[in-house]
């Protein structure tokens, strides 16, 4: 299963984290400052697969931004990675070119796609426009 | 800058956010973050009410501070309100507040589930999504209790929305996982494993998570998902990409649904139905087909969700392990990976190929590659890809290329990370003891390990080495002088002055010979070495001394001399003082007869596994694929041991007539140190008195303390007797009168028949019960023919089978009634049906009931149905025999017994009890032309269990050892139990 993911920045900053499994807050900390170490530091040629600890972290750099993901070993690492970028295109097409910036200020929103793609560690829709749907009848009540 | 914010944009929370960033240290953030908490606690604390849209803004801004790791005491109650909004947005705000922050608070829970319990009836289906989410979410016990009844209901409701269904199949698998005892699923299983059938691609990628839970948890409630499972698959694999337009991702349908469906069939052995099999055989040709395929676009994305679905596919595959052209492809296709340009690609191959490496259809494919392996570990830029190859290399590694792989291995130790190079040379040492011919190669082996990788040695290496070393007198001379050579290093790593103390100490006067490692040159090479070791070091060095005062008379005063100085007997460390102490003594004291005693040469180690892989595995955990298992070596090892051994084995053996060992100890192994100690004992009390301060073990072990004998054990036992087990007697079954149910001597006849179908099985004056049975697959059919001896009639004749307590699940016996009537002298028979449903130990019973002569008969037998009946003979080469070997590798699984023989050693009767036992016996499997080795199948009606078996006779004992390793543990046991009385 997804145990979580995380976005954060060049500057080790988070930007979003959703966890699947229960982490207490100091550890949370703990654990983004690992994963920051780990697959920052990280060059273009290493994969994208770090193990860490009895999981594996699987990330994906979209600029100065870092979208990790971690998995247990039921997980296929390479499907994650393009779920994650599945995620991004979401993203993109919800912002129109998503930015670091866009997903600051519109937690909420990033919340609603991120649980309409995964619900509780587990993958539940890939299809872009069902992924949007709840996001595009809020926008229509607000604009009306 | 608020105006990125999309939609109705919070001002407020966007300048906050903004002010956020504006901050130039850490400092001023924790400033602005205090004053925004005191400002939201007041408009919650203060009079005014708040609406809906104020409440939304605070809980967002409490939300972006915990993303900043900030602890969020309070809101939780302003987040319930806002459940009970009308409005998507606060509702759906509350309900992310809620799972990102609630944990199992009870009596908010109470507030929630009403929350939940209204959104759950409001039939408004993205209400009812977020209700469902936010149980998944939380998945307390007591949410279970309120929900647990009515998810499977909307989950399976014909009027359910798709996204509900979603949603609701999610939130059942975290209450099954939460709760499982309030998941009821008999009644819903069915139409659960129907969604896989669902028209929705979404339906179906959400349910198929649960589904691969339940499956895990009752494979045979589940199992008719197999079937759907290949279906679904098949469409998907063979559909056009424009078929599934919307999960079609880069012109691949439906990548992540694939992979799911793959993996949930890995939960299950490949379909019995043959149709079934057939189409996923087809469904995996044509993955393995599109691989070769030009690619439909350029795009790195289409590549990575084509090989996502290639990479599950190849597991199914392994996970199958049956299907030899397959797995060939799946191999080739690695191989091609692992020159692939793409890193992510060279990585997942390499760690495929690992779990294939085991596989006996492609073990000898894998072992193709290993040019490009070796070349990974030298060149990949990525330490998680080399640890990778590293990995392979030591799944691969074999007899026929462990020189090379070793060699590769200890020249990349030399640059390896650090966090991985104690795990390499645990995984050296094993490959050099598991694959040595030549002793000295191993020997050259280990010391190089030490030289290069002295630090990253543990104890369980040099203790390993030196083992084998007192055990292979052929290597001993050659051990010396390598070590001798080693020693002049100017800089020696202490492991190598413990290994260099042990064995010169031991075998010096091998090389003495040599006036260039003359004893004394070794002596002052040793001594040279001793003031930069530490404390263990010195001390296993002094144990080295005085035995070179026994090896060598002419060093005597020099070591006399060195002992006798203050830095050794006025040692402040009291056991080196107490050492030179005693040692001293020793040598001014004792006779050169009773020294000679005393320091006399190490015995040979009791053979036994190597400590190493335990240590690997401890590192390793227990997941690893890589990790061959312990007993593994000690089969493999036993070429490295059990040559040695042999010897002392059999005069061990002799020696235990007279006192004996308990039996549950490793006979073969321990008893080599019996004679040695008893010879100790008689070595004079003075002795006793020299040594009793320093340790418990035996006299002649001065180095006792350096963790050698700690292994050996103390011969005290000599209560139990080796008899005990071998007291059944194989003329059994005289006859009884008394039908005393079941009878005393029922097991032995249930002995009689474990290895032959047809015979008498039960005779006395009256009755006599003749046996004839055969089986094919995991059905069986007995005939029994009931004689009457007698010239009287038998009355009211009547028989009953019974399977007692588990055996009723286990297995299927049928009968059909007999005649009633037995006149004297008449046999009559009866026929019954047996179908093995699943591995069991009992055996059925046989009730038999008439009247002879006015007189109730009443006796009870056990039917001859054993566990091996179902056996389907496998026959193997010697490498696939020893790869299965390795594969059922968990401590369970093997079943072990060391046993007197009573019966005939001969090997003409042997061969024919073993092949009566229904395995297959393979020839020249096992390096000892003595040995038998057999292999077959279980088959019941559930699953089919492989089963190796070792028997090892030693006929000058008049012993066996037999070994048993079987994929279910229950079976090792019970074949063990079985077999042993048989020989």
């Amino acid at each position: 299963m997804i145990k979580f993911v995380l976005m954060v920045n060049r500057q080790g900053q988070t930007r979003l984290s959703r966890y699947y499994h229960s982490v207490e807050l100091s550890r949370r900390a703990a654990l983004e400052a690992d994963v920051v170490r780990y697959c920052l530091s990280r060059k273009k040629d290493q994969c994208s697969f770090v193990e860490y600890k009895d999981f594996k972290l699987v990330y994906r750099q979209y600029a100065a931004l870092y979208i990790v993901v971690g998995i247990t070993d039921s997980e296929n690492e390479l499907s994650i990675y393009e779920l994650v970028h599945n995620f991004v295109e979401v993203l993109d097409k919800y912002f129109s070119r998503v930015s670091e910036l866009d997903i600051m200020f519109n937690l909420d929103r990033v919340h609603i796609i991120l649980d309409e793609i995964i619900q509780n560690g587990h993958i539940v829709e890939t299809n872009k426009s069902r992924i949007l749907a709840p996001l595009t009848t809020i926008d229509k009540m607000v604009d009306s | 800058m608020p105006a990125v914010s999309k939609g109705d944009g919070m001002r407020g929370l966007a300048v906050f956010i903004s002010d956020i960033r504006n901050c130039k240290s850490k400092e001023a953030e924790i400033k602005r973050i205090n004053k925004e908490l005191a400002n939201i606690r007041s408009k919650f604390k203060g009079d005014k009410a708040l609406d809906g849209y104020s409440k939304k803004k605070y809980v967002c801004k409490l939300l972006f501070i915990f993303l900043l790791g900030h602890d969020i005491d309070f809101g939780h109650m302003e987040a319930v309100n806002l459940l009970s909004s009308n409005k998507y947005t606060e509702k759906q705000i509350g309900y992310l507040f809620i799972s990102v922050l609630v944990n199992s608070n009870s009596e908010l829970i109470r507030l929630i589930n009403n929350a939940i319990k209204n959104d759950l009836s409001s039939r408004n289906p993205t209400f009812m999504c977020l209700a469902l989410h936010c149980i998944a979410n939380v998945g307390s016990r007591e949410m279970a209790e309120a929900f647990a009844s009515e998810i499977p209901r909307i989950l399976v409701a014909g009027d359910t929305m798709d996204s509900v269904k979603q949603s609701a199949a999610l939130c059942l698998l975290r209450l099954y996982k939460t709760s499982p005892d309030l998941v009821l699923m008999g009644e819903w299983t069915s139409r659960v494993v129907h969604l896989l059938n669902d028209q929705h691609m979404g339906v179906v990628t959400a349910a198929i998570s649960l589904i691969t839970c339940l499956s895990q948890k009752n494979p045979d409630e589940f199992k008719t998902c197999v079937s759907l499972a290949v279906s679904r698959l098949s469409r998907i694999v063979s559909s056009a990409s424009t078929d599934l337009q919307d999960y079609t991702y880069y012109f691949v349908p439906a990548p992540w649904l694939s992979c799911k469906l793959l993996r949930l069939l890995q939960c299950y052995p490949p379909p019995e139905d043959g149709a079934v099999k057939g189409r996923l055989v087809e469904c995996l040709e044509t993955i393995l087909n599109k691989a070769q395929e030009p690619p439909k676009s350029k795009k790195v994305q289409h590549s990575n969700a084509k090989n996502a679905i290639l990479f599950e596919a190849i597991s199914l595959i392994i996970h199958y392990d049956s299907e030899p052209n397959l797995l060939v492809r799946a191999c080739n296709q690695l191989g091609q990976f692992l020159q692939h340009r793409e890193t992510n690609l060279r990585y997942l191959a390499l760690e495929s190929m690992c779990t294939l490496a085991s596989s006996e259809f492609s073990h000898e494919a894998v072992k193709t590659h290993i040019e490009t392996v070796i070349n990974a570990l030298k060149t990949e830029r990525d330490v998680s890809v080399r640890q990778r190859a590293a990995d392979l290399l030591y799944a691969m590694c074999d007899r026929s290329n462990a020189k090379q792989i070793v060699a590769e291995m200890l020249s990349y130790l030399e640059t390896a990370d650090y966090s991985i190079r104690e795990e390499m040379v645990l995984k050296v040492a094993i490959l050099a003891e598991k694959y040595a011919v030549d002793y000295s190669w191993y020997v050259d082996t280990i010391l190089n390990l030490i030289r290069i990788a002295g630090d990253y040695v543990s104890e369980e290496v040099w203790y390993r080495v030196i083992q084998i070393v007192i055990n292979r007198d052929d290597v001993q001379g050659y051990a010396a002088k390598t070590v001798f050579e080693a020693l002049q290093a100017p800089a020696c790593h202490e492991n190598m002055v413990k290994v260099g103390g042990y064995i010169l100490g031991e075998f010096g006067n091998l090389i003495a010979g040599d006036p260039r490692s003359s004893p004394l040159v070794q002596f002052n090479l040793l001594h040279s070495k001793f003031h930069l070791c530490s404390v263990p070091t010195r001390a296993l060095l002094l144990s080295a001394y005085i035995k070179f005062i026994n090896l060598f008379p002419e060093t005597k005063a020099t070591i006399q001399e060195v002992l006798r100085c203050d830095s050794q007997i006025r040692n402040s460390d009291v056991e080196l003082q107490q050492r030179a102490v005693e040692y001293l003594k020793l040598s001014s004291i004792a006779s050169t007869d009773v020294l000679a005693t005393v320091l006399e040469e190490m015995p040979p180690f009791p053979e036994r596994e190597s400590s190493i892989l335990a240590k690997l595995k401890k590192k390793k955990g227990p997941g690893a694929v890589s990790v061959t298992e312990l007993d593994d070596s000690k089969r493999e090892a036993g070429e490295l041991n059990g040559g040695a051994d042999r010897g002392p084995d059999t005069a061990a053996m002799a020696a235990s007539n007279a006192s004996t060992p308990s039996p549950s100890a490793d006979l073969l192994g321990i008893r080599s140190a019996a004679p040695v100690g008893a010879a100790q004992t008689n070595a004079g009390s003075l002795l006793v008195d020299v040594f009793s301060d320093s340790g418990p073990a035996a006299p002649s072990a001065a180095v006792n303390d350096d963790g050698f004998l700690r292994d050996l054990e103390q011969p005290t036992e000599t209560s139990d007797s080796l008899l005990v087990e071998g007291s059944g007697d194989s003329d059994s079954a005289p006859p009884s009168e008394d039908p005393a149910p079941p009878l005393s001597e029922a097991d032995e006849l249930l002995n009689k028949f474990v290895c032959k179908n047809n015979g008498v099985l039960f005779e006395n004056q009256l009755l006599q019960i003749g046996i004839k049975s055969e089986y094919r697959q995991n059905l069986g059919r007995m005939y029994l023919f009931y004689g009457n001896k007698t010239s009287v009639q038998f009355a009211s004749f009547s028989t009953t089978v019974s399977c007692p307590g588990e055996l009723q699940a286990q297995l299927n016996v049928q009968s059909k009634p007999v005649e009633p009537l037995v006149e004297g002298g008449a046999q009559i028979q009866q026929v019954l049906n047996i179908e093995c449903i699943t591995d069991f130990c009992d055996a059925p019973l046989l009730n038999i009931k008439f009247r002879y002569g006015g007189a109730l008969q009443n006796l009870t037998l056990k039917l001859p149905v054993t566990i091996n009946k179902f056996f389907q003979p496998t026959e193997m080469s010697s490498s696939d025999f020893f790869q299965r070997w390795k594969q059922l590798s968990q401590p369970q699984q093997e079943a072990q017994k060391i046993f007197k023989a009573n019966h005939s050693m001969d090997t003409e009767v042997l061969k024919a009890k073993l092949l009566g036992l229904g395995t297959a016996l393979l020839d020249n499997i096992d390096p000892n032309p003595e040995n038998y080795v057999c292999a077959g199948v279980i088959q019941t009606k559930g699953q089919q269990i492989g089963c190796l078996l070792r028997l090892e006779p030693n006929a000058q004992a008049q012993m066996y050892r037999l070994t048993l390793r079987c994929s279910k543990d229950t079976v090792s046991k019970r074949l063990c139990e079985l077999l042993a009385q048989q020989f």
